[in-house]
């Protein structure tokens, strides 16, 4: 069975233009939302304290409520999680509570309430660590996109690592944004999981770079659009293929995961699609518009021919 | 053409039964055990320990699954929680508190996997429940208090020296020593430079009055952080001990954090009251005019403690030093015969009643007693051989160099403990952990079959060597997180479906290689060589970008994202090997025997 057997080239990079403006509009919207929105970041990065409690029968969230409002909680968050049975309940940093303490008041508090209250996770971060994650995971960030750059001028050309990181930013930067309008909270694991994709959209820009570089040395005669025309055609079939394949995993954390790889997941998921987009239609467009050109790779076959001479 | 020297077969074959043998512990599970641990030094986990575990399990008519003696405990497996709990509380009445007695899990896999080292993979906090803590060290608070002992030490020095002086004070890093004169006060720092190595002395002139400021030099500073990290350490350690945990965790975490880690423990309340609470120090003379008998009751007047060996002492209850007055505590050398020593720094007041104490009691015991939560145990109690003045203690004689070590440290304990406060807290409830291993688990495999429902659809025999290779994936994956003992968390285990989503890329990219290489008309045998070779490029570079990836990640990450990116970059070894060496001896084996081969069946 074949999905792809496409005969000619698509004419990708005629479409260059338009993709990249529809690129830059979905950018500069996520940067809009990024910039009104914000991010809803987690107990992680903020601080506070978070609390998981089961209860035998479906919870009362009201009489929660006023019970964390006797020991003066008014401005705690209390949600359903996941089940009607579990509740969540997220107390922001105060500067006067002796933060470790507070998740045993708490507790206490809804014992006397109902004894069948039984806790199943505290989360608490003080002040200083959630300032230290938030550097942290800014330092990883640009480590990665370095580590990146570096890596595909050395194996290809600078012009391969500069489009390569900007189409993967671009989709990090989505991601973000999505995760801004939305509201969706930002925690530590979703962090890890823009990192993953940042590493995953560049291996689907190496795929193809790979074979925009093999072709510049078998089709000669062919112009740079063309190339990388061939290029993205051949490697279609590949590309969704692959993400078809990753993305049921995902699906799979999706919705069998729990609530914890939730957004984890749903990162995940956006970064997928956007990184098949940005691959194809971003860094491929923006090789073409540094001026990507045969001179860049054939040298080095040059050399060889010289020695191969006498 | 398509076939591999025997070696390359043979390596395959290796490492795939050795991923087999490593994997396999962690299907036989965990059942709960009880460990007993020898608290102290001259106790020791042996066969006669092993032998009263077992009898007094016995005489309670507690069978045990399996018992081990291993260099450190002794434990015993069972059946069931409730038999470990009645196990826990028979034993802990029995021994005493000389042993922890401390609750466990142990694997269920038979002995001859667990002689080969092959454990089951090492479960984080979020999937085995338990309580994690980072405490943080008040650094200025130490500073503070060095700072504070070191002015009063100034104003004693200066005293005893006769050098006049108007008063000495002290802001957040800076001690002001105020003189009449330019004469007194060169005077003065030549006393106190000789006296403090630690601090740096400048002088300046303001409104008529001759100031020297000191300060603490930049060594000094390191030297106080560092020592303030390792007495909280060692308190913590001693701490941990107490609540029996089995496999705590304690660290240090960067210049002044420390990452406690207690698997399994539910009452955070407890746990939290115990990390939390200070010890104090006592000095005070050795009663060795009464003797003790059996059974004895201390005469009026005195106390009984044991010391660290558990031989009981009688000391009286007068105090002569509480441990506020100890400025620091290092193991050294003694000067005379080089013999391994414990110096100790007292402050001004300390180091007079020190001289009178030692001046009165010459010949006979001392006893330097920590304090926790009540209970006293007996630290050191050397013998008194001459008058003390100045201050300066020196401990020596029948002590090696760790016990020194142990001795300054213990002292520094319940003498200038910096405070500590816990700045993060994560606790998961046994249950939780429960629940999130199985959906770990459920989302894993139902995205393994659908990704090997599809393959196999896809590209037919090559699909199902690809699944196949997969799966050779998941096991060296699984064996290696076990081999390693590298934690395993929920993010992990997330790692371990994302690792697997991202490694079929490489089959991909090799079946579409040959697809192509097929329809340019290219024989066979030929498209499976080419196929390969030319992906191959393609694998690597994609690969080596994800592992700069999980490296960084690995780097700055903390907590669940380092447990997610071990795995990932696990995986991505584990991946490369597969899905080029495994799927290919595969495809040897089916078709790199075939001569004559008009077609294959991939789709």
């Amino acid at each position: 069975m074949e999905f792809f057997r496409i005969k000619k080239d698509i004419p990708f990079m005629s479409y260059g233009k338009f993709t990249t403006s529809v690129s830059l509009v979905t950018f500069l919207l996520a940067v809009v939302f990024l910039a009104t929105k914000g991010l809803n970041f987690g107990v992680d990065f903020t601080g506070g304290t978070v609390m998981e409690v089961h209860y035998a029968q479906s919870a009362d969230l009201d009489k929660v409520r006023v019970q964390l409002g006797n020991i003066d909680l008014k401005d705690a968050l209390v949600q359903n999680f996941g089940s009607s049975k579990d509740v969540l309940i997220q107390i922001p940093l105060k500067q006067n509570k002796a933060g470790a303490k507070l998740s045993e008041l708490v507790l206490d508090s809804l014992h006397q309430q109902d004894a069948s209250v039984e806790l199943r996770r505290v989360e608490f971060v003080g002040p200083q660590v959630g300032k230290d994650l938030v550097e942290n995971g800014a330092m990883a960030l640009l480590l990665v996109s370095l580590g990146i750059v570096g890596y595909l001028w050395m194996r290809f050309e600078w012009k391969f690592g500069l489009a390569a990181i900007i189409a993967n930013l671009h989709d990090v930067v989505i991601i973000l944004g999505f995760f801004a309008f939305f509201q969706w909270e930002f925690s530590l694991s979703v962090l890890a999981a823009v990192l993953a994709v940042l590493g995953y959209s560049v291996n689907e820009s190496v795929v193809v770079f790979d074979r925009i570089r093999e072709n510049f040395r078998k089709m000669r005669k062919t112009e740079v659009a063309g190339i990388i025309d061939n290029a993205i055609t051949r490697t279609m079939s590949r590309t969704i293929i692959t993400h078809a394949c990753t993305q049921m995993m995902v699906t799979s954390m999706l919705f069998l995961g729990g609530e914890t790889l939730h957004y984890f997941a749903l990162a995940l998921t956006i970064g997928i699609l956007f990184s098949i987009y940005s691959s194809v239609l971003v860094a491929s467009p923006l090789l073409l518009m540094f001026g990507v050109s045969r001179e860049d790779f054939i040298k080095p076959e040059k050399v060889e021919a010289e020695e191969v001479l006498p | 053409m398509n076939r591999y020297p025997l070696w390359k077969n043979l390596l395959v074959l290796f490492a795939l039964a050795l991923g087999f043998i490593y994997t396999l512990p962690n299907f036989y599970g965990e059942a709960p055990a009880v460990q007993v641990l020898p608290l102290r030094s001259n106790l020791k986990a042996d066969a006669a320990l092993l032998a009263r575990v077992e009898e007094a399990l016995k005489s309670a008519q507690l069978a045990p699954d399996a018992m081990s003696l291993d260099a450190t405990s002794v434990k015993a497996r069972f059946n069931d929680t409730d038999t470990q709990i009645k196990a826990k509380d028979v034993l802990q009445a029995r021994l005493g508190e000389d042993y922890m007695v401390a609750l466990n899990l142990l694997a269920r896999s038979p002995r001859w996997l667990s002689s080969m080292g092959a454990l089951p993979m090492y479960l984080g906090l979020d999937l085995r429940g338990g309580v994690h803590f980072l405490l943080q060290i008040d650094m200025k608070g130490a500073m503070d208090k060095a700072l504070e002992s070191s002015s009063s030490d100034i104003r004693s020095t200066l005293r005893e020296a006769n050098v006049p002086y108007s008063g000495v004070s002290r802001d957040a890093s800076v001690i002001t020593t105020k003189f009449r004169d330019a004469a007194a006060r060169s005077k003065g720092e030549a006393e106190l430079k000789q006296r403090f190595g630690g601090l740096e002395f400048n002088t300046k002139d303001e409104g008529g009055e001759f100031l020297l400021l000191a300060t603490l030099r930049q060594q000094e500073q390191i030297r106080i952080q560092e020592s303030a990290v390792q007495q909280n350490l060692v308190t913590l350690r001693n701490r941990v001990n107490e609540l029996g945990v089995a496999e705590p965790v304690i660290q240090q975490q960067g210049a002044d954090r420390i990452v406690v880690q207690l698997p399994g423990v539910q009452d955070t309340a407890r746990a939290k009251d115990i990390l939390g609470r200070t010890a104090t120090l006592e000095v005070r003379m050795v009663d060795d005019e009464h003797q003790l008998g059996m059974g004895a009751v201390a005469p009026f007047g005195t106390e009984m403690f044991k010391d660290r060996d558990g031989t009981i002492l009688l000391v009286k209850k007068a105090v002569i030093l509480t441990g506020d007055r100890i400025n620091d505590a290092q193991p050294g050398f003694d000067s005379r015969d080089n013999e391994p020593a414990v110096h100790i720094n007292l402050d001004a007041v300390g180091a007079r009643k020190f001289k009178e104490a030692t001046r009165e009691n010459v010949g006979k015991r001392m006893a330097i007693i920590l304090f926790e939560k009540g209970r006293g145990e007996v630290v050191t109690a050397p013998v008194i051989r001459e008058e003390i003045g100045g201050g300066r203690v020196q401990i020596s004689g029948k002590m090696n160099t760790e016990e020194a070590n142990d001795t300054a440290l213990l002292l520094r304990a319940g003498a200038l403990a910096a405070p500590m406060e816990i700045v993060e807290e994560r606790t998961v409830g046994p249950s939780l952990g429960a629940d999130n291993i199985a959906r770990g688990f459920h989302s894993t495999w139902i995205g393994f079959a659908a990704i090997a429902i599809f393959m196999i659809f896809y590209y037919l025999m090559f699909g199902g060597v690809s699944v196949l290779a997969l799966g050779a994936n998941l096991l060296l994956l699984v064996a290696l997180l076990s081999m390693l003992q590298a934690t395993l968390t929920l993010p992990g285990m997330a790692g371990i479906a994302l690792t697997l989503g991202m490694a079929i890329d490489s089959n991909v990219l090799i079946n579409e290689r040959i697809r192509e290489e097929l329809r340019n008309g290219v024989p066979p045998q030929t498209a499976i060589h080419e196929g390969y070779t030319h992906a191959f490029a393609t694998i690597l570079d994609s690969n080596i970008t994800a592992l700069i990836v999980g490296i960084a990640l690995f780097m700055f990450g903390s907590g669940p994202v380092k447990g997610f990116a071990v795995v990932l970059c696990l995986g991505i070894l584990t991946s490369i090997f597969s899905a080029v060496l495994v799927s290919r001896l595969l495809v040897n084996l089916i078709y790199g025997s075939k001569a004559r081969l008009n077609k294959i069946a991939i789709g």
